[in-house]
């Protein structure tokens, strides 16, 4: 338990210094890094890498965005395998589903609740 | 006066302020190492309350979105993310933040085209890309099946 606790530890931080680094070292924007560590994340799950990282240390794996890429190939990989063509097509968003109506349904809540503060 | 554009790139460079890597890269490690630690803590703990493994991975990545959007709206956290930089920008956090944000800050805007389309600013192209990449992957793993 330690033991994950800490793989997790160790992954999750060492995904986050990647950011940090694109952040100091290019031009590229928060924006901009998001999209490229869920595509990163994507192609990852694609040829296979990214599954014994998850494996080994698993939520410092699924937390991360590249996570939310690897669940998307996860996913088309699922439904390919399923359905065919169709699979393409439907795999990426079922298997993203939960995380994307989470942040719909709890973006417009405290929309709807909070006040928008000011910026200092 | 006039100026060439490597001369500007020069200027610019020297007015942007340095970026402090010293002390950026271990905070972000420390505090996106936290935040999935934790986060396999909870998946931990709601796998021992039942839930199966992608579920409970799921569950996490709700939790986490719940949290951070509460965190935004009581605007703390910006002040974290000021701190932590891609320590809470690269993990699931992240992503909440830009959704909530814009979706808060927006709504002045109207409901529809102010707090419906603005919370999208930043996730609408993650979600756009990466589901593009996935259609791309599910192709091919078709067109590797047929034969």
């Amino acid at each position: 338990m330690i033991l994950d606790l800490l793989k997790a530890f160790l992954v999750g931080g060492a995904i986050c210094i990647v950011g940090q680094l694109l952040i100091d070292y290019t031009k590229l924007t928060p924006a901009r890094i998001l999209v490229a560590f869920v595509v990163a994340g994507v192609v990852l799950g694609a040829v296979g890498l990214y599954e014994p990282l998850v494996q080994w240390a698993g939520a410092g794996a699924t937390v991360p965005l590249t996570g939310f890429g690897y669940l998307l190939a996860q996913g088309v990989q699922e439904a390919v395998a399923k359905s065919g063509f169709f699979g393409a097509f439907t795999g990426g968003l079922s298997a993203s589903a939960a995380g994307i109506a989470a942040a719909i349904f709890f973006g417009f809540l405290i929309a709807l609740i909070f006040k928008s503060g000011d910026k200092n | 006066m006039k100026i060439s554009a490597t001369q500007y790139d020069q200027m610019a460079k020297q007015a942007s302020p340095k970026s402090k890597s010293y002390k950026n890269v271990p905070a972000a490690f420390f505090v996106g190492g936290f935040i999935c630690m934790l986060g396999e803590l909870l998946r931990q703990l709601y796998i021992q309350w039942g839930c199966g493994k992608p579920e409970a991975s799921a569950w996490v990545s709700i939790t986490f979105i719940a949290i951070t959007a509460l965190l935004t709206g009581l605007n703390v956290f910006d002040n974290i993310a000021k701190f932590a930089g891609a320590g809470t920008i690269v993990p699931i956090t992240g992503f909440a933040n830009s959704v909530a944000a814009p979706a808060l800050e927006f709504k002045t805007e109207g409901m529809v085209l102010g707090l419906g389309a603005k919370m999208f600013i930043i996730a609408g192209p993650v979600i756009v890309y990466g589901t593009l990449a996935s259609i791309v992957y599910g192709i091919v793993l078709w067109i590797i099946g047929l034969f």
